[in-house]
């Protein structure tokens, strides 16, 4: 293994083999003796390859049951690898941050807990003690030490551990998801002390479901999917590809879901004493090739599709409709009174019996968004029929700016014109 | 099997097989943990270790010498009884406790990587501890009492070597066989009831007819238990190198040894499944 080289798994493997029923008793055993051993194998990981460089931060990230947290607790030496299947070698001491505050004993004090925790993440007795006053000055607890743990808040355990954790001499750490936890306040320091790993030049590899966070810390990442790594390289396009991976399960899932929906009676309202002359019959969402769709990128067209039932022959029929964010802010609305459309215009949508309107790159941030959908007389006064919030499609960005719109955008300087974000 | 055990072992992490001073801070962190927690709350706390045998020592004084005269052919009866009650205590204790040493770790065995031994090793001392802090007590009725030293008297502490030796074998198998048979504990429960009777504690050996006399014998805490007695309180204690033929006498001593290799590759071959299973 050359020398700048951390960590280096080859073809690794890790099969769970599943009993069916787990046999913990003699009685069981014995009367499942003769009859064949019922258990399923499932491939938590397959052929996994990649080497860590000393001094990288190294990303896992994947969902839920893709195999990140097998990978991770084979690489702290928990589990072991499937025999036959390649191997894992690791150069330098291994921190594993799996999670805070490992073998802490309620009823001990916070002192004896930092020696026995010490203890378990490998430190000795003497090197507790000589970073006892740096860790309990980090920690905030300094009047606390000779309590019993139990009588900590959860906030003050999670601090004592942490403290303890990140003064474990290591070159190498793995961390599970560790920033989830805690306080805004306490995730600042601990990022503080992440950039400060980074400039002591120590490798450490973060598992997160988090994309964010990937990108921000990491320089390199794997996307695991299913056991199998589906993209190694650059944490940034790593986490777009995960992006993009969940932005086309995310529109299986809906439209499955949406099969389901019926319009609901009381989705709809006519307003008080107007006749209710025509009915929104569905809501579509396409894009720009006309195909149905529930999830939309940043920057693609949306097209709506507002069907509807004519029950009345009416002269002046109009259209509108309105976005709305999760937070129920009033994203956009527009109509065909305000777009000003002509007699002749309307009539062709009477035609063709659904009413479309074309969003064009929509400059959304990432979310959910709701439409509202309204059909009116000659004024908006007098409404037929109103769809409230009965659909709504989905949007995912890449973009990493704030606020509820992105707005496209570039800082002159002297050299340079390009644009903050550029549209696919 | 070994070799092959080794590469894996080795393969997976950087780390070696055997202990390292980390791992012996370890074991004694988490030892004396347990007996720090074992008395907490108690009003005595440690002085129990301490009181116990003191009151254990006092109820077999009554029954024994004053209501069933078991033991008038042997000096010293009481003494001699609590020797060996004390011994068996410790046996019992260690080997029961460790049924749990894996299973109820759990927690940190699926969060943290370190040689699973660390566990059985540091629970057996957490009873070691204990079991030192009893003989104490039964060294000063000895005193007090005029037992007979044996000029060999210091060999005893090779006994409680091979006394820890066979502890720690059989609490390594039992250990890791809990983890996948659960009944093991009722099943241990039953074999230290049977065992209890079939080892001369509480009746001398002299009541036990000839064959089955060298039988139970072969039994290394009977042997440990009757070996004690000789050296510490009256060497007219029947031991097992008195009744045996050369050749058979030494079996006792060899199997606590047998046991804790066994168990130590079994164990080892458990272990790298541990964190799943348990």
């Amino acid at each position: 293994m050359s020398e700048d080289i951390t960590i280096k798994v080859e073809n690794l493997s890790k099969t769970f083999q599943i009993p069916h029923e787990k046999h913990v008793s003699l009685k069981s055993t014995a009367l499942n003796l003769f009859s064949k051993k019922g258990y399923e194998t499932f491939r938590a990981l397959k052929n996994i390859n990649f080497e860590v460089k000393k001094g990288e931060f190294f990303g896992i990230i994947g969902r839920n049951g893709s195999g990140k947290s097998t990978l991770l607790k084979i690489l702290a030496g928990i589990y072991v690898p499937d025999k036959k299947s390649g191997e894992v070698v690791i150069s330098g001491k291994l921190s594993p941050f799996l999670e805070l505050g490992v073998g802490f004993n309620q009823e001990l004090t916070g002192r004896e807990n930092l020696f026995l925790g010490g203890a378990i993440l490998g430190l000795s007795k003497d090197e507790v003690a000589e970073k006892y006053d740096q860790i309990v000055d980090f920690s905030e607890l300094q009047e606390f030490m000779d309590m019993k743990l139990k009588n900590y808040s959860s906030g003050m355990q999670v601090r004592l551990a942490f403290s303890l954790a990140i003064n474990a001499r290591a070159e190498v750490l793995l961390m599970d998801e560790v920033l989830a936890v805690g306080d805004s306040n306490f995730q600042s320091k601990c990022l503080g002390e992440f950039n400060r790993y980074r400039s002591q030049g120590k490798t450490v590899i973060l598992v997160s479901h988090d994309v964010s966070i990937i990108q921000k810390y990491c320089d390199r990442a794997i996307l695991l999917k299913n056991g199998e790594i589906s993209k190694i390289g650059k944490a940034e396009d790593v986490g777009n590809e995960y992006i993009y991976q969940n932005m086309d399960e995310e529109e299986e899932r809906l439209t499955k879901e949406k099969g389901n929906i019926k319009k609901k009676k009381s989705d709809s309202e006519t307003s008080q004493g107007a006749e209710k002359k025509a009915e929104i019959k569905k809501v579509e969402f396409l894009n720009k090739a006309g195909k149905l769709k529930n999830v939309f990128k940043t920057g693609e067209d949306v097209v709506i599709r507002i069907y509807f039932d004519l029950m009345k022959e009416e002269g002046d029929l109009n259209f509108g409709i309105g976005l709305y964010n999760e937070e129920n802010i009033y994203v956009f609305g527009t109509g065909t009174i305000i777009d000003k459309l002509t007699k002749k215009d309307k009539r062709s949508i009477l035609e063709k019996g659904y009413a479309q309107i074309n969003l064009k790159n929509i400059q959304l941030k990432n979310g959910t968004y709701f439409v509202k959908v309204g059909i009116y007389g000659e004024f908006n006064s007098t409404v037929y029929d109103f769809l409230q919030k009965s659909s709504d499609f989905k949007v995912f960005g890449l973009q990493k700016t704030l606020g509820i719109v992105e707005l496209q955008h570039k800082w002159e300087t002297s050299g340079s014109t390009k644009l903050g974000i550029e549209n696919e | 099997m070994i070799l092959l055990n080794f590469r894996l072992f080795s393969a997976i992490m950087n780390k070696q097989i055997l202990m390292n001073k980390t791992h012996f801070n370890l074991i004694r962190e988490l030892a004396f943990t347990d007996f720090k927690l074992k008395y907490q709350g108690s009003v005595l706390g440690y002085l129990w270790s301490l009181v116990k045998p003191l009151m254990l020592f006092l109820v077999l004084y009554v029954v024994f010498t004053r209501v069933f005269r078991l033991g008038d052919s042997i000096p010293h009866y009481p003494v001699y009884l609590l020797l060996g009650v004390v011994v068996w205590g410790f046996f019992t204790e260690m080997t029961a406790v460790s049924l749990g040493a894996i299973v109820g770790k759990g927690d940190l065995i699926r969060k943290v990587y370190f040689p699973r031994i660390v566990l059985v090793i540091s629970g057996g001392i957490t009873s070691l501890i204990t079991f030192l802090l009893n003989l104490i007590i039964v060294f000063l009725f000895i005193i007090f009492t005029h037992a007979e030293f044996s000029l060999k008297a210091p060999l005893f502490i090779l006994l409680i070597i091979e006394l820890f030796v066979l502890a720690i074998g059989v609490s390594l198998i039992l250990s890791s066989l809990f983890v996948r048979f659960r009944d093991l504990s009722h099943i241990w429960e039953i074999i230290l009831q049977a065992m209890f009777y079939a080892t001369p504690i509480l009746y001398p050996l002299s009541l036990v007819p000839s064959p089955f006399n060298k039988i139970i014998m072969l039994n290394p805490a009977a042997q440990i238990i009757q070996d004690m007695r000789y050296l510490l309180v009256t060497q007219q204690t029947e031991t097992g190198w008195m009744i045996m033929r050369p050749m058979f006498y030494i079996i006792p001593y060899i199997l606590p040894f047998v046991i804790l290799i066994f168990g130590y590759f079994l164990f080892e071959k458990s272990a790298a499944k541990f964190a799943e299973e348990v």
